[in-house]
């Protein structure tokens, strides 16, 4: 009889860690969809920016500098290693990209041609999505490393060597601007 | 976000069984009345058969009934690419499971509707002149919103519902017309039968007319406030709220009429396409909360972007404490913060550009074709153009088609 209740309490023992091996293992594949989205969308942003130089160059002659960092900015995005790496380059690609819109408000046929608005919507829509899917994923990497952190499944994250996921945080310029408030509307 | 659903749901079922009673009581009256014996069965069974088999279509094809309809064309990514990277990008932000599809209805007034039985097969339809009107933050709203209502699931509700109210909308108007014409032969033959008669046909005019009153209030009280809750999530989404509400003032400001909107498809809509000329619409009786309310909502979100923020814009705006996020949604802790929009420079309006826009979607979307010529002019191709060549009317080069 007592070897049955040890039996019995033993089996549920081994039915409660493999229910959290198994939910760690999700979690972290989850983590691995959510960044496999991201990466797509990086792909993507690298691949425009030497169709992008191409179209300006022939407009911006004095502008040498801006596109050269534009170029460096974009070949060490694509070396980047790490989600913090990437997290780092990313940023600095966005700001250099910033700089070359900036730049290209002094040219008004490049401003108007149609090839390069749509470039332009295509990197903005990029962009966008880098910034969504970066949500999700961080919103996925928490839950995951929460549970990590947490008893008891951080016992079995131990065992079987789980190791906590980076965060992708990228500076965005935007975020830190005060948002224009309008109380009174037209109707 | 899973309470919003739920809570959604069970509104939605108190909504069915209030419209479902209408419609029996509505199918046994009149039945009683053509037959006092046993025609009040027969009516009620008649009533429910129709609408079962209403229900039936709209589950299999009702989004498809409702495009048709507002006479929406499904369209390919290079129709217009922008409304396509837009909808992607919500598509990641609200993890919906499929990409939505994409309609154009050729109109030129601004407006857009979503539909569809589940976020697996939605379908988002916006019009040419939304398309030429909008810049890229207030697209972007405006496909927030859409997709809002594809998350909270409100695009099956609004399509039963409808269809619903369509039944009890038709029932009342077959039973008055047929009351009205043949009324003079009826009453002679059926001068005899007494009280009882007089009684059933009292209830049932009265029924006739007021059951599609009554649905109608009960299906807009409950789509005002999916219009709210449809926003919030829009604001969430984008954390742009100005977006959608500069969106909501030009397609307010717009004077163009949407002639496919018609009173059974106007409650799927962002904004009512019905307006009421120089006419204030009731709070009651409108299918939308007030636009003006609306806009001074979203641009009061100051302090983020969450369903917390919102609802606390809603308190202030309408100065009362009723809520319009559920319980879960006021768990929302996340903190959202805005982010900044378009330069002024970037959302410049050009009244000719607009104009060339607005035609070339519309000619795009009934499947004209387009030719760049090198010398910059852009030929437009007919699709019953007759011959396989085309001078370009500038510098007289030739272009296959």
């Amino acid at each position: 009889m007592s070897a049955l209740i040890v039996l019995a309490i033993i089996v549920v023992i081994a039915l409660y860690v493999v229910g959290l091996y198994n939910g760690l293992i999700r979690l972290r594949n989850q983590v691995k969809n959510a960044w496999a989205q991201i990466e797509v969308q990086l792909k993507r942003r690298h691949d425009l920016i030497p169709n992008l130089i191409e179209t300006v160059k022939g407009y911006m002659k004095h502008e040498r500098e801006t596109l050269e960092s534009v170029t460096n900015a974009r070949t060490a995005a694509m070396g980047a290693r790490t989600v913090g790496e990437k997290a780092k380059a990313e940023s600095q690609l966005t700001g250099a990209l910033g700089q070359l819109r900036i730049a290209v408000e002094a040219y008004p046929d490049l401003k108007a041609s149609q090839n390069f608005l749509a470039l332009q919507e295509e990197l903005t829509s990029t962009e966008n999505k880098i910034s969504f899917s970066r949500q999700s994923y961080n919103d996925q990497v928490l839950m995951y490393n929460n549970k990590i952190q947490m008893f008891p499944s951080n016992i079995i994250a131990g065992m079987f060597n789980f190791k906590q996921e980076e965060f992708f945080e990228v500076e965005v310029p935007a975020e830190r601007e005060v948002p224009k408030v309008d109380f009174d509307t037209k109707q | 976000m899973w309470e919003l659903i739920r809570l959604n749901r069970r509104k939605s079922i108190l909504l069915f069984i209030g419209m479902g009673v209408t419609l029996v009581l509505l199918g046994y009256f009149i039945g009683l009345y053509i037959d006092p014996q046993k025609g009040g069965i027969i009516g009620v069974v008649i009533a429910l058969l129709i609408t079962l088999i209403l229900n039936l279509v709209s589950y299999f094809s009702g989004s498809k009934i409702l495009l048709t309809m507002s006479n929406a064309k499904e369209v390919t990514p290079d129709v217009h690419p922008r409304l396509f990277h837009v909808v992607e990008e919500m598509k990641l932000a609200a993890h919906l499971p499929a990409m939505p599809k994409i309609y154009i209805i050729n109109s030129e007034a601004p407006n857009a509707f979503a539909t569809g039985k589940d976020p697996e097969n939605a379908v988002i339809a916006v019009t040419a002149g939304l398309l030429a009107q909008m810049n890229r933050d207030e697209l972007q709203g405006v496909v927030a919103h859409e997709t809002g209502h594809i998350i909270n699931r409100d695009i099956r509700f609004l399509t039963y519902a409808g269809i619903m109210l369509g039944v009890i909308v038709l029932l009342s108007q077959m039973f008055t017309r047929t009351m009205f014409y043949s009324s003079v032969g009826r009453s002679r033959s059926d001068s005899g039968k007494g009280q009882g008669q007089a009684i059933i046909l009292i209830v049932a005019i009265l029924l006739a007319i007021l059951a599609p009153i009554f649905a109608q209030l009960l299906y807009f009280a409950i789509s005002r406030k999916r219009e709210y809750l449809a926003d919030a999530t829009a604001a969430r989404l984008t954390r742009y709220p100005e977006g959608l509400a500069s969106a909501l003032e030009k397609i307010a400001s717009s004077t163009q009429d949407l002639e496919v909107a018609n009173k059974v498809t106007a409650p799927m809509y962002i904004v009512n396409p019905l307006k009421v000329r120089g006419k204030r619409v009731s709070d009651l009786t409108s299918t939308h909360p007030p636009i003006s309310e609306r806009i001074r909502i979203l641009r009061n979100m100051s302090g983020g972007a969450n369903y917390r923020n919102y609802q606390e814009a809603f308190s202030s705006v309408r100065g009362v404490k009723s809520p319009i996020i559920p319980g879960s949604g006021m768990a929302d802790q996340e903190v959202i913060g805005l982010r900044a929009g378009l330069t002024d420079e970037e959302i410049k309006f050009d009244k000719r550009q607009y104009n060339r826009e607005l035609g070339d979607i519309m000619k795009t979307v009934d499947d004209y074709r387009f030719i760049q010529c090198p010398c910059g002019l852009k030929l437009k191709i007919p699709p019953a153009f007759p011959t396989h060549e085309v001078q370009c009317p500038k510098c007289g080069s030739i272009h296959t088609i």
